[in-house]
């Protein structure tokens, strides 16, 4: 045969008509101009720091801070950068933990109260989560801070809670628990306790497994548990605990614990803006779970208590979860905004080292890189939390 | 008889309406409800009584009225003040005439604007402002009447919405050194400017990020992936500071000034977060309706804009319209860089000596201007919803 069959020239695709080398070529091009763009930046940038007479190292973290920072772990300002730093992530973290458990109450109260059959009630926590919703934080916290927390009376003034708890303008002063000799004693009485209370929800599951019927597992071990920590805490000599009262010394309290206006301010202000965002999350979940399911348990004779435990719960919870993790996160990242009334957290204390050294590329590159962490490692952890929950809910 | 027994009639149920049922039913229907209701009842009315005594004893409200033109247009120049208005009309004629062509939702919001200018010029204001506000009503009702049933010119006014958007910006800045430096720009006028340049440009950009990290291509995924991690993992703060800090180290040559590089970190923090909502989007768009565009022999590019695109942003409608809240209110950030946005203004009325100590009154104002913008968004959206039957379908 003199000509090529037609159906040959049809097989041999021409390369820049093939799907496959196209695809390839394409990334290509693509990664090739991701690269220049970032090859441009790179040479802007140098030029840039040439021009404002500074080099790239990170051998300025050893030096000395020389700032103060107003609360935290012990830092003097002649220790170096690197632990200035560590302070500022420290205190990033107390505010986020301490502020996600008590979005996670406030927010939980108002979602269930949303869902009250009483319309008072039901009005009363929409309007909470439409208001404290539609302010920016921001205005919240500085409000906060100016308008509430730097109006309240003097020392001399302080209200005084119980007589143990004072709050002034200069912050909140909280009796604390400190721990005595004897606390020993007392712990060795709760590893008993603990020892007897697994012991009784064995006791308890099996018997449930062989009763073959829903009930609260933990019913036995929880008392005994408490009943043991109680006793231990009588028969133990002398008490384990002593109270660490607040007393005024001259000019401020001395002893205790002790929150600043600034940390009080962010807290408030956090706290009660997430709570607006899982409330509504809590809502959702919950009315998510069809009504003929509640409908249904309480014809096969389940409690109102075990209605909620047994089937409304293990269903609302992983539709929950990971709206509740993003607000969660999001606290953590909106504690960033204490650099607006001066609470020394980890973009403030970065942004002193930034105006003290002029290094700002890399103490950004820090500053970046341990909220990605942070973000990271808890999306993480509520991701295994997830998986576990619905495991076992299924 | 037996026949009498069944036929006889039987009373309805007294009381099914009125308020004393209505009280029973939802306040009193249980001990414990009872209970609530009075608790919340004894609640109610001592926070009321200390806020009402508050606001009409002792707050002294006339820091707003001193302020108000600051509050709204920040450092804008008294002489230039008719760019703003000019503005306001441009914007009020293609209210008016959506208004007439549309109804529902866009009057509603026509009418309440109507309303907003009408108390404002029974205000006690400068008699130039008071002209201003009345012919900005009268330009609302008169495109109201001419938009009124004109269906086709439905596409024309969709393209003037879009046309204003720069429009307006040059009316606002001007040209050269007669005009508005954008360091002039402040207050309300410019929290609403950032909010729609961060909407009008973090949208399309989150959509276009949206697709590649759908994209089959995995050198697109990873990099549209990685953008979106990174940015979702940091706070906005961080962004604009390094926007404020970096832009110029990294852009020598150009010279961005400070409100365009809020602009930028807005609109990138932004577009990440709304590639998310849109992702949830197009992951909810079944298979069989990509197969079926492809088997009518549309391209990816007519795939996209007219199979899946408008599927996957009307299911996710409450998502962006939240995202445009946030973005809202996140704009009051740019008061920390330094910036006099609304919060910013309200900052530096309480600096000012002469209205020290009322914190609460200025900032209680500035919430309420956040709060009315957040919830019209918020009201918008719902109705939307339901118009668009999302969740019906």
């Amino acid at each position: 045969m003199e000509n090529n069959s037609p159906t040959a020239v049809s097989e041999k695709i021409p390369f820049w008509r093939d799907v496959r080398v196209l695809r390839v070529l394409f990334q290509v091009v693509f990664l090739l101009g991701v690269i220049l763009l970032l090859a441009i930046l790179y040479t802007n940038m140098l030029s840039g720091l040439r021009r404002l007479g500074l080099t790239l190292n990170l051998n300025f973290f050893q030096d000395e801070a020389g700032f103060g920072i107003s609360e935290g772990i012990s830092y003097d300002p002649s220790d170096t950068y690197l632990k200035a730093f560590w302070v500022g992530i420290l205190n990033t973290l107390k505010v986020s933990i301490i502020g996600v458990v008590c979005a996670t109450f406030i927010g939980l109260f108002f979602g269930i109260a949303r869902l009250s059959s009483n319309w008072l009630i039901r009005t009363i926590a929409a309007a909470y989560v439409e208001c404290f919703r539609n302010v920016p934080l921001l205005l919240q916290i500085v409000f906060w801070y100016t308008a509430v927390v730097a109006q309240l009376p003097n020392i001399r003034e302080s209200l005084s809670l119980f007589g143990g708890a004072f709050i002034n303008n200069r912050g909140v002063y909280l009796p604390s628990p400190e721990p005595t000799s004897s606390l020993t004693i007392w712990l060795w009485f709760l590893g008993a306790g603990l020892l007897l209370a697994v012991f009784l929800y064995v006791l308890r599951w099996r018997q449930l497994q062989r009763l073959d019927r829903p009930g609260f597992r933990a019913k036995w071990a929880l008392p005994a548990f408490l009943i043991v920590a109680l006793c231990g805490w009588f028969l133990t000599p002398g008490s384990p605990f002593t109270l660490d009262l607040p007393v005024l010394q001259g000019f401020n309290y001395q002893g205790g614990m002790s929150f600043s206006p600034e940390f009080s301010a962010l807290l408030i202000g956090l706290s009660i803006y997430t709570s607006a965002f899982i409330a509504e999350v809590v809502r959702s979940g919950i009315q998510s779970v069809v009504k003929g399911q509640r409908e249904a348990a309480r014809a096969v004779g389940l409690k109102e208590g075990q209605t909620l435990r047994l089937v409304v719960l293990p269903q609302a919870v992983p539709i929950i979860l990971p709206p509740l993790t993003s607000q969660y996160l999001n606290l953590a990242k909106n504690s960033s905004l204490a650099v607006a009334i001066g609470f020394p957290e980890l973009l403030g204390i970065g942004r002193t080292m930034m105006l003290q050294t002029g290094q700002s590329i890399p103490v950004f590159a820090m500053i970046m890189v341990s909220y990605l962490v942070m973000s990271l490692t808890t999306s993480a952890a509520m991701n295994w939390y997830n998986r576990w929950i619905t495991r076992i809910g299924r | 008889m037996e026949e009498q027994e069944l036929t006889q009639e039987i009373k309805p149920p007294a009381n099914t309406k009125g308020l004393g049922r209505w009280l029973k039913d939802n306040l009193f229907n249980t001990w414990y409800n009872t209970l609530l209701t009075c608790l919340a009842l004894v609640f109610l009315f001592f926070a009321l009584k200390g806020f009402l005594t508050w606001a009409f004893t002792e707050a002294e409200w006339d820091v707003i009225p001193a302020n108000f033109r600051l509050f709204m247009v920040g450092s804008y120049p008294q002489e230039q003040i008719w760019r703003v208005w000019n503005a306001i009309y441009i914007l009020s004629v293609l209210m008016g005439l959506s208004a007439g062509l549309w109804g529902g939702l866009v009057l509603r919001f026509a009418v309440a604007l109507s309303g907003v200018w009408f108390i404002s010029a029974l205000l006690p204001v400068e008699l130039s402002t008071r002209g201003w506000c009345l012919g900005a009503i009268a330009m609302i009702a008169v495109s109201f009447f001419l938009g009124r049933g004109r269906t086709s010119l439905r596409p024309w006014i969709l393209g003037g919405w879009i046309l204003s958007f720069p429009v307006i910006m040059v009316v606002l800045r001007g040209f050269g050194e007669n005009g508005v430096l954008t360091s002039n720009w402040g207050g309300l006028l410019l929290t609403l400017i950032l909010a729609v340049v961060g909407i009008v440009v973090s949208f399309p950009l989150g959509v276009f990020l949206a697709l590649c990290r759908q994209s089959n291509l995995p050198a697109i995924r990873w990099v549209s992936t990685t953008y979106i991690e990174t940015v979702r993992g940091v706070p906005l703060i961080t962004i604009l500071f390094m926007g404020n800090v970096l832009i110029p180290i990294f852009m020598p040559g150009l010279d961005i000034n400070q409100v365009l590089r809020m602009m930028i970190g807005i609109t990138f923090f932004s577009g990440a977060y709304m590639a998310e909502n849109v992702r949830g989007g197009l992951q909810g768009i079944p298979r069989g309706q990509h197969e079926a565009a492809q088997a009518v022999g549309l391209n990816y590019v007519q795939t996209t804009l007219f199979i899946v695109l408008p599927q996957a942003l009307r299911s996710v409608i409450p998502a962006i319209v939240g995202q445009f809240i946030a973005l809202f209110k996140d704009t009051s950030l740019v008061s920390i860089i330094g910036l006099i946005d609304l919060l910013g203004v309200a900052k530096s009325v309480i600096a000012n000596p002469d209205w020290l100590g009322l914190q609460a009154e200025v900032y209680l104002f500035a919430a309420v201007i956040y709060f009315v913008f957040c919830y019209a968004m918020s009201y918008a959206s719902q109705d939307i919803e339901t118009d668009l039957g999302v969740g019906k379908h």
